[in-house]
């Protein structure tokens, strides 16, 4: 049984011991064999009293929270509320596989449970309160880092677990050790507090849940391991389960405290005798080993990933890109809305549930109409949202400055991405500028042939209008996220812009027009990528991708292949 | 009422034999003929934390009180981080309010001094009784359907009894008190619509069903939300009359007593709240001095003139930004005990007043408090 496995386990035997308190794990694994051991250790973990029940991600409303049941409406003649899940699980687990795939409204429904331990329903006539005292295990499948938890959600819980370099052979059961009931409420605890969040600030934590999260857990791994203090052993435990996978930033190095014995229990409570610049050192240190604790749990690839994300420049606002189309009438169904059926799909089943209540009502004021009375305000239409597409929009500097074995580069990387384009039926679209102005080559398409044929027809030569360009690439950017998709901006120039927006030339106006179309595109939220394709990279470009917020690529030897995957792993 | 079985497996779970599972039938105040429930159950039923508790968010507080002093400044827009407490000092504040004279039975609790915001059924009756009740404040929970915020058919009695009755809903219920809205930007747009057109007018129309019905639904929108989950559509945002930002603390100490006081807070409620009921008792009593205080203070001319100054150099639209300003300050004024409305008081309620209000500038890089601090210093400095 590996380290790694080991320490799963004692995640599970801990949430298990307070889902609620703790609020549940993130459990980060592809589905398999592992990942099932896992669930059955959580299982065996928990209280054969605890219910432990699966949610699925695009879960509707009625089920979650509880509305009015049907069925038993129709047949009792008087309205029957049905518990959702969230009531169902009170005090128990639930587990949700595929939680990358939850939408911001059902995470913050379950964010309201854990924060409240309660469900209010206020649905279907119905006003319910019920307690939901649940933990939640959130299953990751995510491959890219597109796929994410919701944050709020994943703020909430104490625990994030990785179990996808986990190999089988790794894996066994636990040993015998027969866990602790009681949850750990009421103990003493020395001043692990300032400890844990002293920690949490050296790792750069913003969230104030997680010291708290952490504290709850070291007092839970006291209990657990039936001690009535809670040690310097279960906060660095704590430390290491709970803010270690949060952290943003290494630690600065305590070489110079490395004399610290690494078993020195920190949280000894100091005396109230104890002169306060004694008890301010008995802190620091204690905070440092809290802090080591954590840094070995620290994963290696961690630098690497934060400068991934550090270097992609401004995220796009939310509810800006990608944002949905206002009534699409494709796409995923999300929910119903009253509304009349040439607004949109009609949904039968919530059509004839918002009707069912009223049926004897309705009876009455006319006997002997037909059999079921369906009114115009019970329609309800299916919502649908649209999954949010990908649009590639290059901007290619064709003029003569950059030169024309460039422009065949450029055009070579466009084919390459419009074949990759294909298979994830991502669009592309073509933006040139030379000469005087700039035009869209190819508008946004998915038609490989065409691209095709317009990109080798593509003229090179004339004048640098570059902030013409810029702008035109960001209205097709601006047009691509008004209908719902995610735009990315791929130029490739040189810098060295040599006409204004006017057609003039003239190289002082050109760079400041060139400068303010880029500031534009950083202040629309728009994510860019500048690709230099100067021979020799100079400052110009780099100026350039600074005011657009882009990543700055310089390819001084790029080929098609090279460029093509940089772009890739820029996205 | 009962509930239906819980034993629906979602996916194959084996569903244990389990106590927790069975719910107690949840009854609904039915037919609305005993008196409101004072104030939302989920408040009773747990202690909320106590506001007087909180650690720094001074702005958040202070736009909180403001609101409760005054209730037609329109609302308090909290945006931030996680866990920052928007919802703690949000709920804090209904623990906080002090009681108001309500009509006795009045599903509305409408004011039996206010003859003027009456509902009908108050109205018709010759004699009425009045009773203290605690000020409401309502969840709005998310997924809330339409027929539960503007009130519906009471649906027990049309299927028991064939009976057309109305039942009402959250916005009945928030009547002279505040509704609360966590995540206001994940609502659904149809709701969205419905709460700006009532939190307008005061007035909640309901036609449908077959039913026309017209109540007084006066209520101090309070919402609180993560500007990354979604931004708030701009009609919505200038509704509110103050937006204030709340941000992590960063300093260890103010850190550490957060995490320090939750936590004892979580450990020991009662004992808790407590030792924290004579600072709540403070804020409560200083609310009541102020809002006695509040029709009596005048806003000097110069005050009003540098309002209007400043609402002119950041260019914000409409009468709105002016009237809260004015408004906000007064309601501070009064707060502090102050015998007039300085440019002060002005000059440090401007910021959570005026922030949302203004047109974008996509290209300037400093924000939109940043922007209404330099105005605040140029105005006032002349």
């Amino acid at each position: 049984m590996s380290p790694a496995w080991s320490l799963a386990l004692r995640v599970a035997r801990l949430a298990a011991a307070d889902p609620h308190g703790c609020g549940g794990v993130v459990v980060r694994a592809g589905a398999g064999p592992v990942r099932d051991l896992w669930l059955d250790g959580l299982r065996a973990a928990l209280d054969p009293d605890r219910v432990l029940r699966r949610m699925p991600a695009g879960i509707p409303d009625d089920r979650l929270l509880g509305g009015l049941d049907l069925a038993a409406t129709l047949s009792a003649g008087r309205p029957v509320a049905q518990a959702g899940l969230l009531a169902e699980a009170d005090g128990g687990v639930l587990i949700i596989p595929m939680a990358e795939r939850l939408t911001a409204g059902t995470a913050a429904r379950l964010a309201s449970a854990l924060d409240t331990g309660r469900v209010q329903v206020a649905r279907d006539g119905l006003a319910t309160s019920a307690p939901a005292r649940i933990g939640l295990i959130l299953l990751d499948e995510g491959v890219g880092d597109d796929e994410r938890i919701p944050e709020a959600l994943a703020d909430r819980l104490a625990f994030r677990l990785d179990l996808t370099n986990i190999a089988w052979s790794e894996t066994g059961t636990a040993g015998p050790d027969d866990e602790a009931d009681a949850t750990g409420d009421e103990r003493p605890i020395a001043d692990a507090t300032a400890e844990l969040c002293t920690a949490a600030s050296a790792l750069g934590i913003a969230s104030l849940r997680a010291p708290l999260l952490a504290l709850r857990v070291a007092r839970l791994a006291a209990a657990c391991d039936r001690r009535s203090e809670v040690s310097g052993e279960h906060v660095r435990e704590a430390a290491r389960l709970v803010l270690a996978p949060r952290a943003t930033r290494l630690p600065p190095s305590t070489e110079e405290t490395a004399e610290t014995p690494p078993d020195r229990a920190p949280a000894e409570a100091p005396s109230e005798a104890d002169v306060a610049s004694d008890s301010d050192d008995r802190m620091e240190a204690g905070a440092e080993s809290v802090v080591e604790a954590a840094r070995a749990a620290i994963p290696a690839g961690l630098l690497a990933h934060l400068e991934a994300t550090a270097s992609r420049g401004p995220t796009p606002k939310a509810g800006k890109a990608g944002a949905p189309v206002s009534a699409p009438r494709s796409g995923r169904p999300a929910g119903t809305r009253p509304g009349h059926p040439r607004e949109g799909r009609l949904a039968l089943i919530e059509t004839l549930r918002a009707a069912a209540p009223w049926q004897r009502l309705r009876a009455g004021a006319e006997p002997g109409g037909p059999l079921i009375r369906v009114q115009a305000a019970d329609f309800r239409i299916t919502r649908f949202r649209q999954r949010s597409e990908t649009t590639t929009i290059f901007a290619v500097d064709a003029s003569g400055s950059a030169a024309l074995e460039r422009l065949a580069e450029a055009k070579g990387a466009v084919e390459l991405l419009l074949a990759e384009a294909y298979v994830r039926r991502d669009k592309v679209a073509l933006v040139a500028f030379r000469g005087t102005g700039a035009e869209i080559v190819l508008a946004p398409t998915r038609a490989l042939a065409r691209a095709r044929r317009d990109l080798s027809a593509l003229p090179g030569g004339g004048g640098t209008p570059l902030a013409s360009g810029l702008d035109k690439a960001a209205d097709l950017a601006r047009t691509a996220a008004k209908a719902g998709g995610t735009a990315t901006l791929v130029v490739l120039t040189d810098g060295r812009a040599n006409v204004a927006r006017s057609g003039a030339p003239g190289r002082v106006q050109a760079n400041a027009d060139a400068l303010h179309a880029a500031k534009m595109i950083r202040a629309a939220g728009i994510r860019a990528i500048l690709v230099d394709t100067a021979a020799r990279p100079q400052d110009s470009a780099r100026h350039l991708a600074e005011a657009m917020g882009a990543r700055y690529l310089p390819l001084p030897y790029a080929d098609a292949t090279a460029m093509s995957s940089a772009i890739r792993s820029a996205r | 009422m009962p509930i239906n079985g819980s034993t629906q497996a979602m996916s194959g779970e084996p569903v244990a034999a389990n106590p927790l599972s069975v719910k107690p039938p949840v009854i609904r105040a039915g037919g609305r003929s005993k008196a409101p429930q004072p104030g939302p159950k989920s408040h009773a039923a747990a202690p909320t934390f106590p506001f007087s508790a909180i650690v720094g968010q001074d702005e958040m507080r202070r736009a909180l009180l403001i609101a409760a002093v005054d209730p037609s400044v329109g609302g308090v827009l909290v945006f931030g981080d996680r866990g920052t407490g928007k919802s703690t000092a949000i709920r804090g504040l209904a623990a906080l309010l002090p009681a108001m004279e309500a009509v006795v039975g009045c599903p509305y609790a409408c004011d039996p001094g206010r003859p003027a915001d009456h509902c009908e059924r108050c109205r018709e009756q010759a004699v009425l009784r009045s009773e203290k009740v605690a000020v409401p404040v309502v969840d709005l929970p998310l997924g809330a359907t339409e027929d539960r915020v503007v009130g519906a058919l009471d649906l027990e009695r049309a299927l028991t009894r064939g009976e057309k009755a109305f039942e009402p809903g959250l916005l009945a219920r928030a009547n002279r008190g505040f509704l609360y809205i966590d995540e206001v930007n994940l609502l659904d747009d149809h709701l969205v619509d419905l709460l700006l057109d009532v939190a307008a007018s005061g007035v909640n129309t309901v036609e449908r069903e077959g039913l026309s019905i017209r109540h007084p639904a006066r209520f101090v929108l309070v919402g609180s939300g993560n500007p990354e989950e979604g931004e708030l559509r701009p009609q919505l945002l200038d509704r509110f009359g103050l937006a204030v930002e709340v941000t992590t603390p960063t300093d260890l100490p103010t850190r550490i007593d957060v995490v320090r006081r939750r936590d004892a807070f979580e450990r020991d409620p009662a004992g808790f709240c407590a030792a924290h009921a004579a600072a709540d008792r403070a804020i409560r009593k200083t609310l009541a001095d102020a809002r006695a205080r509040l029709p009596g203070l005048a806003v000097p001319d110069a005050t009003l003139e540098a309002a209007a100054r400043l609402c002119l150099a950041l260019g914000t639209d409409g009468l709105r930004g002016e009237l809260t300003l004015m408004r906000t300050a007064r309601a501070l004024a009064a707060y502090e005990g102050a015998e007039t409305v300085s440019l002060d008081h002005l000059a440090r309620i401007a910021p959570s007043a005026l922030r949302h209000r203004l047109r974008r500038n996509p290209l300037d890089e400093s924000g939109s408090t940043a922007r209404v601090a330099r105005a605040v210093e140029d105005v006032l400095a002349r």
